[in-house]
């Protein structure tokens, strides 16, 4: 490009000095992997006389560990879904014209997004009864469903944040066309504004759902059977301390395994909506 | 009093507008005929943009008067949607929407407002885009089409609404200048077809030309307007005369 070869500063590229933001690559997960074959062999020296080697052991309790690990994703899952849910409406009620609907979202969001997460699971777990009673059904809250509830709070509050910051990012012309054509503003968001936005949010609502899918072992603080849990118990029952570190690293790699095609995705998107 | 033809479509009064401590229009006055057309003309910051926007409403005023069609804008329980469906607006960055084809930018308004036949909005829409010369790009996205080509649709996007009065805000001063012309021919056949026009512009070739009457704003006033001819061979004020030559 002429850009490159021209000795005029204004044609230069201008830099801001701003490095590209930190990103999972595949080099964390070769680390990762490497770091597990050396934990593996160290561990696998100090296997006593007539053990089961360190391998044999780790497959063993694979399909224990991808129960507990199916119960992460599926927290993740429906936390995601609970907090969108809410999440939209509680941004675009930031965005209302009336004074105390703006306030007032404004404040759930910002409590609930400054809120340590492992304080709002533990308010969950405590608050909330362990069943429901609708009329004469008795609908259980067992530990898990509690703890999905209470990580769908802070997803919430950074969906609302997702939904403001989109709306506002909107060019004002939008809004003014919108306006000059005689839409009224419900039609102007449903129809001209959140359509832009959903492609704007797409990338970092992906983001939040690999930062909430590594936050779902914080639930193993309260109790609830997933991956995390079931290596301290698996780990507990086996009572071998060479085992302790290839196996939280095994679950580190499983975190990476699923997290990594989602942070490239994300990245992918981001470059692609760049462009336009 | 009922609104009837032989009176002005838009009437300005002593028009005031104040942003923060900032008085940018210091009492206009003007009436618009129907299917007159007249230009605005003035440097930048002179409230040219601002007038415009007071037409529609999307700028409330804070003193004075500007009725379209018998129905006052300065009134706090004014219908907006209803005066809006009266009176168009292009703007200078077009403000197409770009999630939508150039097609759907047409049609949307008189189908989800006018709640119009969509197959009729359709074939009226189509018939806008021939007529601004871009048959062929209704399927197009706006980031696919020239700032030219987006402004014609723009401006057909704003007569599928049907208004009796087009705002025009300086709707070429974005354009790279091979673009401009057809545009601004965009415009001029529109002025031809009787509709009435308030438009905004630098392009004074093109004020002259085109328009019934010009008006010179500075400052937030009206300085002096008159018929396109006169104006630029006789200006009366010296403000005039100074800005007219500083561009010509």
């Amino acid at each position: 490009m002429i850009v490159d070869r021209t000795d005029l500063a204004v044609l230069k590229p201008f830099r801001t000095g701003a490095r590209e933001p930190w990103r999972i690559s595949i080099w964390h997960g070769v680390a990762l992997a490497a770091a597990l074959a050396v934990a593996v062999g160290e561990a696998q020296a100090q296997v006593a006389a007539g053990e089961p080697g360190i391998v044999e052991t780790i497959l063993k309790w694979t399909p224990l560990l991808a129960q507990g690990f199916a119960l992460n994703i599926a927290m993740s899952f429906m936390a995601m879904a609970i907090g969108t849910a809410v999440g939209v409406p509680l941004g675009l009620a930031q965005v209302s014209l009336l004074p105390p609907v703006r306030t007032g979202s404004w404040f759930v969001t910002q409590f609930f997004r400054n809120s340590p997460w492992l304080v709002l699971l533990f308010y969950c777990m405590l608050l909330l009864p362990f069943e429901l009673r609708i009329g004469n059904t008795i609908v259980p809250l067992p530990g898990w469903l509690k703890s999905t509830i209470g990580l769908s709070l802070p997803v919430m509050a950074n969906v609302s944040e997702l939904v403001r910051g989109a709306v506002r990012s909107i060019p004002f012309g939008q809004w003014e066309a919108a306006d000059s054509l005689a839409m009224s503003r419900r039609q102007t968001l449903t129809m001209v504004i959140l359509p832009q936005c959903v492609k704007r949010m797409t990338p970092p609502w992906m983001n939040l759902y690999a930062i909430l899918t590594v936050a779902t072992p914080l639930t193993s603080v309260v109790g609830v059977s997933e991956a995390m849990t079931l290596t301290g118990d698996i780990l507990s029952s086996e009572a071998r301390t060479e085992l302790l570190v290839p196996m939280y690293l095994y679950l580190l790699l499983w975190f990476f395994i699923y997290c990594y095609p989602i942070a490239r995705a994300t990245l992918a998107l981001e470059k692609r909506f760049a462009v336009k | 009093m009922a609104w009837t033809p032989d009176r002005p479509l838009v009437s300005i009064k002593d028009v005031h507008k104040i942003f923060g401590n900032l008085e940018v229009l210091k009492g206009i006055t003007m009436d618009v005929m129907k299917r007159e057309v007249v230009c605005i003309i003035g440097p930048s910051g002179s409230g040219k943009s601002t007038l415009l926007r007071c037409v529609n409403a999307l700028v409330p005023i804070e003193r004075g008067s500007i009725l379209v069609e018998g129905q006052e804008v300065n009134d706090a329980k004014l219908d907006k949607l209803a005066l809006r469906r009266k009176v168009g607006m292009v703007f200078q960055q077009y403000n197409l929407f770009p999630h939508k084809t150039a097609l759907e930018n047409v049609m949307m308004a008189p189908v989800h407002v006018l709640k119009r036949d969509r197959k009729e909005v359709e074939t009226q829409a189509r018939a806008l885009i021939a007529k601004v010369r871009l048959t062929g790009k209704e399927a197009s996205y706006p980031g696919e089409l020239s700032g030219g080509q987006q402004q014609r649709i723009a401006i057909a996007r704003s007569l599928a609404m049907n208004p009796d009065v087009m705002l025009f805000d300086e709707v070429t001063a974005a354009l790279d200048p091979e673009t401009v012309k057809g545009v601004l021919v965009t415009i001029r056949e529109l002025a031809e077809d009787g509709m009435t026009c308030m438009i905004v512009t630098h392009e004074m070739g093109f004020a002259r030309e085109v328009a019934n009457r010009i008006y010179f704003t500075d400052g937030g006033v009206l300085v002096e307007h008159g018929p396109p001819k006169e104006f630029f061979a006789h200006p009366r004020d010296p403000r005039t005369k100074q800005f007219l030559d500083q561009i010509l």
